[in-house]
């Protein structure tokens, strides 16, 4: 979570420094919900989400450093530049991006689903959107089709209460995402999702479900994102009073190391020691994607379409 | 290989059933294509050999299940998906583009996705103006498709097989008023696949260069015989696959004739005519005899009534006409 955490607040430095251009879409304040799913995981399962997605990556064990440089549009970007904060992937983490049309990555996990039940391979789906999204048409198509062929899939619903600068409550007639899937004998359920280990316990139920052939489940996360939309939205639609709030009362990291040290008994120093060495990873990411080189002008008619037949 | 004669409808069920037979990860998903053998029998007994698992009909519901191919894609298998009619392919514009097209490029190259839509595209007959929209020019229009509109049947087969072999995203047009039509050029050999993006030339000519693709390269031919008899030996090329286009045979083929004639269905607009005159001026504008002529639908949404959906679609009188004017021939 911390290193989601630090990873974005230079990601916002970066962008203020003109090193990272266009949408930039920061996860800080969210991390507990895709940390918590992303530990109770197994290798063959898949992870796709929407264009809020670097924290996604750092939870799938993607390398802060590709990260960091496909940010700043620079060769040993994920996407070798050419993808941007949105468009990113890892075949060898099983991360399917990284999607910039709202709503999108929810059919396309379904079908990450039905290839991992068509295959028999074991795996579960994780579809992760936002409270934006859940409002789109396909979302339900997908929830029909995946609950019509039982598909291994968990869709999770980040609620932070704004699609960019609408309100749930301007925006959602019966705001209750986790409910939406009753139609078609989809469960859901409600987790706070500032809370690490809550989250954790509900994702081992979402996902054992899922992974036992009873076919998909979703988990709305109750959460809040602590930056605008995109780094020119102003977030005015809010108070500072709101997210300071949040700040103080709910903030997963802050809940997390009180738990570690009071809790778990870690003492402060070791803790510390860890934070030191997420500053470290941080900043060698940081150097890294500001001295890889832009890529190649020959890059740019490259990897349109696959070349050589499967014959 | 022995060439056999089938319709366009058996061709298209043998190449799948030959793909599906030969790669376990090949399956086909679509409204009505398991139950009830296809819409338009395309599908028909491919369930009975194959299976629920393999042959999947779908809840009416294009953007959603177009979205789920795309990820099955991405996920290590081949969907072949079936829409009922291209014109329902609206419906899941954006994950054809957005989601299958773009998705290497966006990766850097690590996100494949070989998948193949296909259906029955353009007019057929008195469906109306949302049934009848062809789709080539607007999906040609962008990079990371492929996109093959055949018109025999064994180009049907050999090239439906080549798209399911193919690892990016192919669209795949066919046509309802082919699909009954018996040809006798198909093959009987599993292995044989035509390549993607090579236009056939279907009659030689010295005078004038035909260009047509899918249920126009018929009536091309038809106007050419016409055109034989008045002196006119018109060269019919068919395009087969229209992205990547066969730039190479068209331009060939105007160096020996210096006049050009494009047809298609679709509105003139920005369309294929549009296109092939445009690679003309760049690449042939020296071997240019008469200004390049586009044969097209009319610019209009497609009339119901008989009379009117007749004089919005290109026929062979049209195509002749249009053949005569390239040669600076007086018009009948």
């Amino acid at each position: 979570m911390l290193l989601i955490r630090r990873f974005e607040e230079r990601a916002g430095q970066l962008y203020g420094m003109g090193l990272i251009a266009g949408f930039c879409h920061l996860y800080s304040g969210q991390e507990a919900v895709v940390v918590g799913i992303q530990s109770i995981l197994k290798p063959q399962d898949t992870v796709i989400t929407a264009y809020r997605d670097h924290g996604h990556m750092l939870a799938c064990e993607m390398d802060p450093k590709g990260v960091m440089a496909e940010l700043t549009g620079r060769s040993g970007g994920y996407s070798k530049g050419k993808g941007g904060s949105m468009h990113m992937f890892s075949r060898e983490k099983n991360f399917f991006g990284g999607h910039g049309i709202v709503g999108a990555q929810v059919p396309i996990g379904t079908g990450l689903a039905f290839a991992h039940k068509y295959k028999e391979d074991g795996g579960v789906c994780i579809t992760y959107m936002g409270d934006g999204a859940a409002n789109q048409g396909q979302v339900y198509e997908s929830y029909n089709m995946a609950s019509l062929w039982k598909l291994p899939v968990v869709y999770v619903v980040e609620n932070n209460h704004y699609g960019m600068g609408t309100s749930v409550e301007r925006s959602s007639a019966g705001p209750n995402y986790y409910g939406r899937g009753q139609g078609w004998g989809i469960p859901g359920e409600l987790v706070d999702g500032m809370e690490l280990l809550k989250v954790k316990e509900a994702a081992r139920r979402a996902v054992d479900y899922a992974r036992s052939g009873k076919g998909p489940y979703i988990l709305e996360m109750d959460t809040y994102r602590y930056r605008g939309h995109s780094m020119s939205d102003p977030a005015k639609y809010r108070s500072k009073e709101e997210v300071e709030g949040v700040k103080e009362k709910r903030d997963p990291i802050d809940h997390f190391r009180t738990y570690m040290l009071k809790t778990l008994k870690i003492p402060e120093d070791q803790i510390k020691d860890i934070e030191e060495e997420i500053k470290t990873v941080v900043l060698e990411a940081v150097e890294f994607a500001k001295t890889s080189p832009e890529p190649d002008p020959s890059e740019l008619y490259t990897d349109v379409l696959k070349e050589g037949e499967n014959v | 290989m022995t060439l056999i004669s089938m319709t366009v409808r058996e061709a298209l069920r043998d190449a799948m059933a030959e793909e599906i037979r030969r790669d376990e990860t090949v399956f086909l998903m679509g409204e009505e294509v398991a139950e009830y053998n296809g819409a338009y029998k395309v599908s028909q007994g491919l369930l009975d050999e194959f299976g629920p698992k393999r042959i999947v009909d779908t809840p009416i519901t294009e953007h959603g299940f177009a979205g789920l191919g795309v990820g099955a894609a991405f996920g290590g298998l081949r969907p072949i998906i079936e829409f009922m009619t291209f014109n329902f392919s609206m419906q899941a514009m954006d994950q054809i583009i957005n989601s299958a097209a773009k998705t290497l490029y966006m990766s850097g190259g690590q996100m494949g996705c070989p998948i193949v839509f296909r259906g029955p595209n353009g007019a057929a007959s008195r469906v109306g103006a949302q049934h009848s929209h062809c789709f080539a020019s607007l999906y040609a229009h962008c990079p990371g498709l492929k996109v093959i509109s055949p018109y025999s049947a064994g180009d049907a087969k050999a090239l439906l097989k080549a798209a399911i072999r193919d690892p990016n995203p192919v669209i795949f047009l066919e046509n309802e008023l082919l699909y009954g039509q018996h040809f006798d050029d198909v093959s009987d050999d599993p292995d044989h696949v035509l390549p993607i993006g090579k236009a056939l030339v279907r009659r030689e000519g010295k005078d004038v260069t035909l260009t047509a693709f899918s249920i126009m390269v018929g009536k091309a031919l038809q106007a050419a015989d016409l055109l034989a008899e008045q002196g006119i030996e018109a060269e019919v090329i068919d395009l087969r696959t229209i992205r990547p286009l066969d730039t190479e045979t068209i331009v060939q083929s105007v160096k020996k004739t210096n006049r050009i004639v494009s047809i298609e269905e679709s509105w003139p607009f920005a369309g294929i005519g549009s296109e092939i005159a445009a690679l003309m001026m760049e690449q042939a504008f020296d071997y240019l005899d008469a200004p390049l002529i586009r044969v097209t639908g009319a610019d209009v949404p497609m009339p119901y009534a008989a009379n009117l959906e007749h004089l919005a679609l290109p026929q062979v009188e049209t195509i002749v006409e249009a053949a005569k004017t390239a040669c600076y021939r007086t018009p009948s």
